[in-house]
């Protein structure tokens, strides 16, 4: 038998289905967005110009973020979140205020959705005293817990047992409140997924694993990353699974209301893949050579700022002066924030010792 | 005084703060329906149900993890690992998680958990479940150690971390569990986290120890006595925060000290104690603070090579010789 020649052996990644010759056409195939009108999904016309005004806030906050990062005025990592705010804003709509939520670093959308103002938020990325989580956290680190938002977190697949846990605090207190952890694409191959998965099944958790898929991991397609469909994980541990479109802010909305009611109702786990993608880089040093600029410009055209819009204009919701009143409205928060941000005090050097321990004066050694 | 076994001393503090307490719940491996790997949770099972007495697959990473997120829920989970050895697999949520969450957050989530569980060696088992971790975790900003060495500070220690608000480290060891000693039976018994204990008065050398070395020291202290020399034995019971205090009072009346420790030498208990006594006492040292301490090698299996591996109650005499200029 002839001997393989040495170049025949690679561990290069080589994808699944039609893209296992490991070159990546699209980053995600998104499945059918619903068909539903608002009314058929229980929306207001309320409930969809609110719903836009949270998507637009994400956007801008995030655009004006990025241009602060590039004028110096801080440091740090920077994830932006433009793409995916049809997956945040149409969960913590389908979502009772006391669910619990717990997201990865990619999480200032998550933040402003759960009542981080963008004042607070701006003054995070900033540093200062005045952030959200008083200038320690960062860009990865957005909190708002008083509104069961428990944080962004920066170790890939970290937060998933603790939103486990927090699902387990629950039901333990019976509070009747669920919890749902997302992480992106690239934390399906940690370990903690599987084994926080298992538990969850075993003791019945009422908690939400969901996927925010972006098509990449880092720069990595998630085809080339993962064997199988990602949603597939939840086979193993014969645990229920949807795949939702995250490009369409009815469809999540529908998809995580009803998995909600499920997961609320039968205290059982769920594991959701909500389809979605990234317009900007992983970070802001991400060149982003894994991909075309016209599978970018594809999704684009999907864009799920705009579609809503879309349907307001043309379901009679409301018209164009809505948009602009809205639209400028929100410009001027977001720059009234990023003034707020530039103009509040760091914290004092002092502060760096508070928030350790919760003792009023607690031990450090020097 | 009651005479209680150390992993009894273990069990009535858990009992007694589930008793007082409903957030108070255990989870770890074999905890529930085997009783305990190593029977420190007989009979909660019975007590307290399945709803506070949880069962964990092999999964040191994802429980521990469930138990960080539930300590941010108000809860208070105790979680058992079966050693330390094994809690490595948990080390990011121990280390990036439940250390860090409130100071990330600014304050808004508080993390009251203890994990705990046996410590360092534990004779021939080889080199991955040897390893003593408390000079690891003291390194790390947020946590507490405690690593007792006898069944009265188990119980009055294992209470205080239990109802303390910070993220605990409790340890304990596989070949203390079946020691007996006098555990007082006062109500509510509570030895406050960081006082150490002088545990025998001497004149001529502070030896400072704790955990399983503790017992090498007083079986070395019990010798030196013998031959005149009258060695101090520092137990500090808290690694973290340290009662430093307490050692460098002791170092002023001997002038001379010997730091007793579990672990590999670099950068571990020992080497910040001498550090800290050059600063805090060095004028009134004698002689170079001396260490014992495990070699920088991996525990060996043979019975020779273990033996020769594990500190000795000689060479903390030979130490105590070394510094007493008896040699």
């Amino acid at each position: 038998m002839a001997k393989k020649k040495k170049d025949d052996i690679v561990f290069a990644p080589r994808g699944i289905g039609e893209e296992s010759d490991g070159v990546v056409q699209k980053g995600v195939d998104l499945p059918p967005a619903t068909k539903k009108k608002h009314k058929a999904l229980g929306l207001s016309e309320d409930d969809l110009k609110a719903m836009y005004e949270q998507m637009y806030l994400q956007r801008r906050f995030e655009e004006r973020s990025m241009q602060q990062y590039q004028k110096g005025k801080f440091g740090g990592f920077l994830h932006l979140y433009i793409g995916q705010e049809a997956i945040s804003t149409g969960t913590v709509f389908a979502f009772d205020d006391n669910d619990d939520i717990i997201t990865g670093y990619r999480d200032h959308g998550w933040g402003l959705c759960r009542g981080v103002t963008p004042k607070e938020g701006m003054a995070e990325l900033f540093g200062k005293a005045t952030g959200c989580s008083k200038g320690k956290g960062g860009s990865m680190h957005f909190a708002k817990s008083e509104n069961h938002f428990w944080g962004g977190y920066g170790i890939v697949g970290g937060h998933i047992p603790i939103g486990a846990g927090l699902a387990f605090g629950n039901k333990y207190k019976g509070t009747g409140n669920i919890s749902a952890t997302f992480f992106g694409d690239g934390a399906v191959d940690q370990g903690a997924l599987h084994e926080t998965m298992n538990m969850a099944q075993l003791w019945k958790l009422p908690v939400l694993f969901v996927v925010e898929n972006n098509g990449y991991s880092m720069g990595t397609a998630a085809k080339r990353h993962t064997v199988a469909e990602i949603v597939d994980r939840a086979k193993g541990y014969g645990m229920k699974s949807a795949v939702i479109n995250g490009m369409d802010v009815f469809s999540v909305y529908e998809k995580m209301k009803e998995i909600a009611d499920d997961v609320r109702e039968n205290s059982e786990p769920y594991f959701v893949e909500i389809r979605t993608y990234r317009y900007r880089g992983h970070s802001m040093s991400d060149p982003q050579k894994y991909r075309t600029k016209e599978e970018l410009e594809e999704y684009q055209k999907i864009d799920p700022i705009l579609k809503l819009k879309d349907y307001i204009l043309s379901n009679n919701v409301a018209d164009e002066d809505f948009f602009s009143e809205v639209e400028d409205r929100i410009e001027q928060d977001v720059l009234d924030a990023v003034e707020f941000a530039d103009e509040s005090p760091f914290p004092e050097v002092e502060d760096m010792y508070d928030d350790m321990f919760v003792e009023d004066d607690p031990y450090f050694h020097v | 005084m009651a005479e209680l076994q150390f992993r009894e001393a273990i069990k009535h503090a858990i009992d007694e703060e589930m008793g007082r307490d409903e957030s108070v719940f255990v989870m770890g491996e074999e905890v529930a329906e085997y009783n305990g790997a190593y029977k420190v949770t007989e009979g909660l099972l019975d007590k307290y149900g399945f709803k506070r007495v949880i069962d964990t697959p092999i999964s040191e990473l994802g429980f521990a993890g469930i138990g960080v997120g539930a300590a941010m829920q108000g809860l208070r989970p105790i979680v058992e690992f079966m050693t330390f050895n094994f809690a490595v697999l948990a080390a990011d949520q121990i280390i990036n998680h439940a250390t860090k969450v409130k100071y990330m957050t600014g304050g808004q989530a508080d993390c009251p958990i203890v994990f705990r569980g046996p410590n360092a060696s534990a004779g021939q088992l080889g080199a991955t479940h040897s390893v003593a971790y408390d000079s690891m975790y003291a390194h790390f900003p947020g946590l507490k150690v405690i690593y007792v060495s006898e069944p009265d500070d188990a119980k009055g220690l294992m209470k205080s971390a239990i109802r303390d608000d910070n993220p605990v480290i409790f340890m304990e060891s596989e070949q203390m569990y079946g020691l007996k000693g006098e555990v007082s039976d006062e109500e509510d018994y509570i030895i406050p986290i960081g006082k150490g204990k002088i545990k025998r008065e001497g004149s001529d050398v502070t030896v400072v120890a704790h955990g399983k070395m503790y017992h090498v020291a007083v079986q070395a202290a019990n010798q030196l006595a013998k031959d005149g020399v009258e060695v101090e034995i520092i137990d500090p019971r808290t690694v973290k925060p340290l009662d430093l205090p307490l050692i460098i009072e002791s170092i002023k009346k001997t002038n001379r000290c010997v730091v007793v420790d579990e672990a590999h030498p670099f950068a571990g208990f020992a080497a910040e104690i001498g550090f800290l006594i050059q600063r805090e006492a060095f004028d009134y040292l004698d002689a170079p603070v001396q260490r014992v301490c495990l070699p920088d090698v991996n525990a060996p299996f043979s019975k020779k090579l273990f033996d020769a591996w594990f500190p000795s109650p000689k060479q903390v005499i030979d130490a105590v010789n070394q510094v007493t200029y008896r040699n």
